[in-house]
């Protein structure tokens, strides 16, 4: 795997040149890369991990299993591009699973705002055959970020003589 | 009571570190960045935790045989042949120790008699002179030097010794300086010993930290001293888990030496210890059995943050040669002027960053500083920054009198 991406995909404010000296390159050619994958759609954003629960926002998020119907030429690509034009769909997925075909992450205010959303607008849509909504609670770990976790180094710094 | 007069003598001389005072105020300041550690940033990898837990769930709470469990023993067996190309027997060869710290100690109490000379190039970790003198052993240091790459060479070695010279001390790759030595280096060392009674005690634990350029065919990188010809025979390996894996509060270690050694550490560690930690044993079979993956990932991070943070001190103008193994770099800080005590205590007084004094690893530490990475690139991004400004207020004059 390419090690700019690594890198970025746990880190994406570091710097061309920080990453070029990590990896022993010339910053100019990782910047280069860089760009390139911008352009390639490889990148295709950098957004900020936020735990919504320590700041006043009024925030609920939930898990839609979603049953379609497939449309004839187009699978189930007709569908899930339909769905994912909604702002408050934040993730859209085609999964293996046998009980449904797609899975939504929804965002909004209060759970009754997202409730209504997918009994508006989801459920009535032609090809959805059933909806079943799972709010989260409480979030443990995302992105491989565990949330709250505690960020203090508990190794004695102070340096006697024996490591 | 005069305690002074019923302890022992040779207990009392033995100096504590000298920086003592320095670090226990690092302990009461706020606001500091300090790369002073040597221990990994890493948790123990999960899967050998469990491996730990799952041995008490199981109530696998007795001693184990006093060489430590068999599995074990062969699994370090396997595992010596796969990383390093070395063969020792199970049975006979192997003694699990609490930490490499134990191995050192029965590894030297079991070759000297009173008197005997131990050569040590320094700088290097503490530990091994402390333990020769409580072992009725005299140390003799040999300095390694930059324009050498901090290498032992095979002309100071000839020079140390004398007809009471019994065990050369090898600690590669190199607590503080990064220094490794490669086959053609390790070939010159054996030259001089082969055909003489001078044993080596090859103090490998940061033998899976080996970085840049691999020359050479084992599948670590690292060469072992042991495998070169006619070397087996006088040398003691000593290994252990705490930087590789990231165990370094499991205490886990162990000795590799042909079987009249072994045979000698053996009774110092029965009597001494009785067995090593079993729970502990128990998570080292896993991280044998199923850890390579964990140690390449682990030394790629090193990898990239040894190269980020020699850049951010090269390009602060601060002279640092290039460690190729552990994860410490010796920057050559003795360029602006102060002596290396005073260097780091300026720069932790004044600037917020806690690096070592060179000389906390012998006299001829003097000039340089080490440096840990094993911290996160933001981590030592904000060291070197502050770093900066340090040197840049020491270029304008700020501390010459």
């Amino acid at each position: 795997m390419d090690q700019i991406l690594q890198l970025l995909e746990k880190d994406c404010r570091l710097t061309a040149d920080q990453i070029a000296a990590q990896l022993g390159r010339k910053p100019a050619e990782v910047a280069a890369e860089i760009a390139r994958y911008e352009k390639e759609g490889v990148i295709l954003g950098y957004t900020a991990l936020i735990d919504w629960d320590k700041t006043d926002r009024e925030y609920v998020s939930a898990v839609i299993e979603l049953k379609v119907s497939p449309s004839r030429d187009r699978g189930f690509d007709k569908i899930a591009e339909r769905i994912y034009q909604y702002p408050e769909v934040q993730a859209v997925q085609l999964m293996s699973s046998s009980g449904y075909d797609l899975m939504l992450i929804i965002e909004g205010k209060t759970m009754k705002e997202v409730a209504y959303f997918v009994a508006n607008k989801l459920a009535t849509l032609d090809s959805v055959i059933s909806t079943a909504t799972h709010f989260v609670l409480k979030k443990y770990k995302d992105m491989g970020v565990i949330y709250g976790a505690k960020n203090t180094d508990e190794r004695d710094q102070a340096y006697y003589g024996l490591q | 009571m005069d305690y002074s007069k019923i302890l022992s003598e040779k207990a009392q001389v033995l100096k504590p570190s000298g920086i003592r005072k320095f670090f226990d105020l690092l302990n009461e300041m706020t606001d500091v960045v300090a790369l002073t550690v040597g221990q990994p940033d890493f948790v123990t990898p999960w899967h050998i935790r469990e491996a730990g837990i799952e041995s008490l769930e199981d109530g696998k709470t007795y001693y184990t045989s006093n060489s430590g469990l068999i599995s074990m023993r062969e699994e370090i067996s396997k595992y010596l042949d796969r990383r390093f190309g070395l063969t020792y027997d199970p049975k006979t060869e192997l003694v699990v120790t609490v930490g490499g710290s134990e191995a050192i100690d029965i590894a030297v109490r079991a070759c000297l008699n009173p008197g005997d000379e131990v050569i040590i190039p320094q700088p290097s970790f503490v530990c091994y002179g402390p333990l020769v003198s409580m072992a009725d052993g005299v140390p003799v240091y040999i300095e390694t030097k930059e324009k050498d790459n901090f290498k032992l060479t095979a002309e100071e070695l000839k020079a140390a010794i004398s007809p009471k010279t019994k065990l050369l001390v090898l600690p590669f790759p190199n607590n503080p300086t990064g220094a490794v030595m490669n086959r053609e280096d390790l070939e010159k060392i054996a030259e001089v010993l082969r055909g003489t009674d001078i044993m080596v005690l090859s103090d490998e634990i940061y033998a899976e930290m080996t970085y840049g350029e691999k020359k050479t065919n084992t599948a670590s990188g690292h060469v072992s001293i042991a495998s070169l010809p006619g070397m087996r025979e006088r040398t003691i390996i000593v290994n252990g888990f705490s930087k590789a894996y990231a165990m370094t509060g499991w205490r886990m270690g162990y000795t590799a030496a042909p079987e009249p050694v072994t045979k000698q550490m053996l009774k110092l560690h029965q009597y001494g210890i009785m067995c090593a930690p079993t729970t502990s044993q128990y998570a080292a079979v896993e991280a044998l059995k199923n850890g390579d993956p964990d140690i390449e990932e682990m030394t790629a991070e090193y990898d990239r943050r040894r190269r980020f943070i020699v850049d951010g001190l090269r390009a602060l103008g601060i002279p640092t040669f290039e460690p190729e193994g552990a994860f410490y770099v010796f920057p050559n800080v003795g360029v602006f002027g102060l002596s290396s005590e005073e260097f780091c205590e300026k720069l932790l007084y004044d600037y917020g960053v806690a690096i070592v004094p060179g000389t906390a690893f012998g006299d001829c530490g003097e000039g340089f500083a080490r440096i840990s990475y094993a911290y996160s690139v933001k981590h030592i991004t904000e060291a070197l920054e502050r770093m900066g400004k340090f040197v840049e207020d020491l270029k304008k004059g700020k501390y010459k009198e």
